[in-house]
């Protein structure tokens, strides 16, 4: 987890969604994806991936919980006592995940039941902590909810290429369609790819599809 | 900027008053919803005993809220099987749990068709490796064999010990029985190993009614399993023995 702070001074009289706030938004997609590039979060990428629906799910509730708590730490980083600020931060986070935990147990019981333990993980999402720490801390409310956003999106959209492919792969679905029954196929599931390992597979095909299409090589 | 210890104090105090109200609010406005998820959650558990997962994943809330309330009988009894003037709803399986055996008083749901008895329901509480585990048994009306099981859990291991919430786990307790040739209870055996998996897990042990396949990397989940099944056969074993003798009488 990065501490240095990421300055960023914007101008007064910008528009609403200037270049440095698109940039926000688009850079976790790509060149600093939170789980390929900074290589956080991968826990609960490896243990919710098996299906689409509840990855599906669980990004959503990322993508809200760094969204809100950005925001919020954002809006009250000028009176957060910096002797206390990361027990202050972990408050924050914590109250949104069990608001996304009990939302889900009253809208959506079978998927909170198959996400099990990993709505209360939210907490401990590096990548959450991380962008208080780097970013809420030093930059103002509305470029934070962006870079919240961006990095739950960010985050969210390697789970859905991962679930893609580990549920097409190892149960033959998408979203609990049945694609090769569909197309008359007889397709026999994968077992790898059920288990965690089919995830660091998957994850590890990404980041080098990535790479290769980025040229990034690695410095040593 | 250093501040001083009250600010410090202060400050935690509101930012804790805060998301305290903040979450009572949510969980006060959103209790009755989770509870009623909860409860239609168990009506669903009681039909898959005896229908099966496919059947009941199939049907929609209205057809299981019918088909539940068609076919099944709420009912409670002590320990000598003896029915007592109460319903299920006022009892709390876990508080139940904790008292002697011979104290608790049981749950019982029973299945009617057509033809009438066709299944009890027993609700099964106990613990696994982390927490709770629970699960409904529907045995068939000669009060010995095993129609279905469904299992649930609070915080096994996701992909060992809590296997136990999947088909293919509860598949394997299908056509076991509890008691041996002799009338004796001797309960059902989840073993340690597993004999690859699906298919292969419930023909290794077809030969075996007492004892089924267990799960890779989770024996003590299926420990927990084995001693709750073991318990709550035992704590029911007077009302099967009623049940077996009214119908030898009757017929």
């Amino acid at each position: 987890m990065s501490t240095a702070v990421e300055e960023k001074k914007s101008a007064p009289s910008q528009p609403l969604l200037g270049k440095k706030e698109r940039q926000l938004l688009s850079d976790p997609l790509d060149s600093n994806n939170p789980i390929t590039v900074q290589v956080l979060g991968i826990c609960s990428a490896l243990a919710v991936t098996v299906q689409m629906k509840p990855a599906f799910f669980m990004a959503l509730g990322v993508i809200f919980v760094t969204m809100m708590s950005n925001f919020i730490i954002s809006i009250m980083r000028n009176i957060i006592p910096g002797r206390v600020r990361i027990i202050v931060q972990l408050a924050v986070v914590s109250t949104f995940v069990i608001l996304v935990d009990q939302l889900l147990k009253a809208y959506a019981y079978d998927v909170s039941k198959q996400l099990s333990v990993f709505v209360g993980l939210i907490v401990t999402n590096c990548i959450i902590m991380g962008r208080l720490e780097a970013f809420a801390m030093g930059n103002k409310p509305f470029p934070s909810l962006l870079d919240g956003i961006g990095n739950g999106i960010g985050y969210g959209a390697i789970l859905m290429v991962v679930a893609f492919m580990r549920e097409l792969l190892g149960s033959g679905s998408v979203f609990g369609f049945k694609v090769f029954d569909a197309l008359g196929i007889n397709y026999i599931g994968n077992g790898v790819m059920v288990i965690p390992a089919g995830a660091a597979i998957a994850i590890g095909l990404v980041i080098w599809a990535q790479r290769a299409r980025n040229g990034m090589v690695e410095s040593d | 900027m250093q501040r001083s210890n009250s600010y410090i104090f202060t400050f935690v105090v509101a930012l804790t008053m805060t998301c305290a109200v903040l979450l009572s609010l949510t969980y006060e406005s959103l209790k009755d919803k989770q509870a009623a998820n909860v409860a239609f959650e168990k009506r669903q558990f009681i039909l898959t005993t005896f229908m099966g997962a496919a059947a009941v994943g199939a049907m929609k809330p209205e057809e299981v809220n019918k088909v539940y309330d068609e076919k099944v009988k709420a009912s409670v009894v002590d320990f000598n099987g003896k029915a007592l003037d109460m319903q299920p709803d006022e009892l709390a399986v876990d508080r139940e749990y904790k008292k002697p055996i011979e104290e608790r008083l049981l749950p019982l749901y029973t299945i009617t068709g057509t033809e009438g008895l066709e299944y009890v329901v027993l609700p099964t509480y106990g613990f696994g490796l982390w927490d709770n585990i629970w699960g409904y048994i529907a045995l068939e009306k000669d009060m010995k064999t095993i129609k279905g099981v469904v299992f649930d859990h609070k915080g096994e291991t996701p992909g060992l010990g809590a296997r136990i919430t999947t088909e293919e786990i509860q598949n394997r307790f299908e056509g076991k029985t509890i008691r041996d040739e002799g009338g004796e209870l001797v309960s059902v055996t989840m073993m340690k190993g597993e004999n690859g998996g699906g298919d292969k897990s419930v023909s290794a042990f077809e030969d075996k009614p007492h004892k089924v396949d267990g799960m890779s990397g989770a024996t003590l989940t299926a420990n927990g399993i084995n001693d709750m099944l073991g318990n709550y056969f035992k704590a029911y074993n007077n009302y099967f023995k009623q049940q077996s003798v009214d119908k030898t009488a009757s017929n």
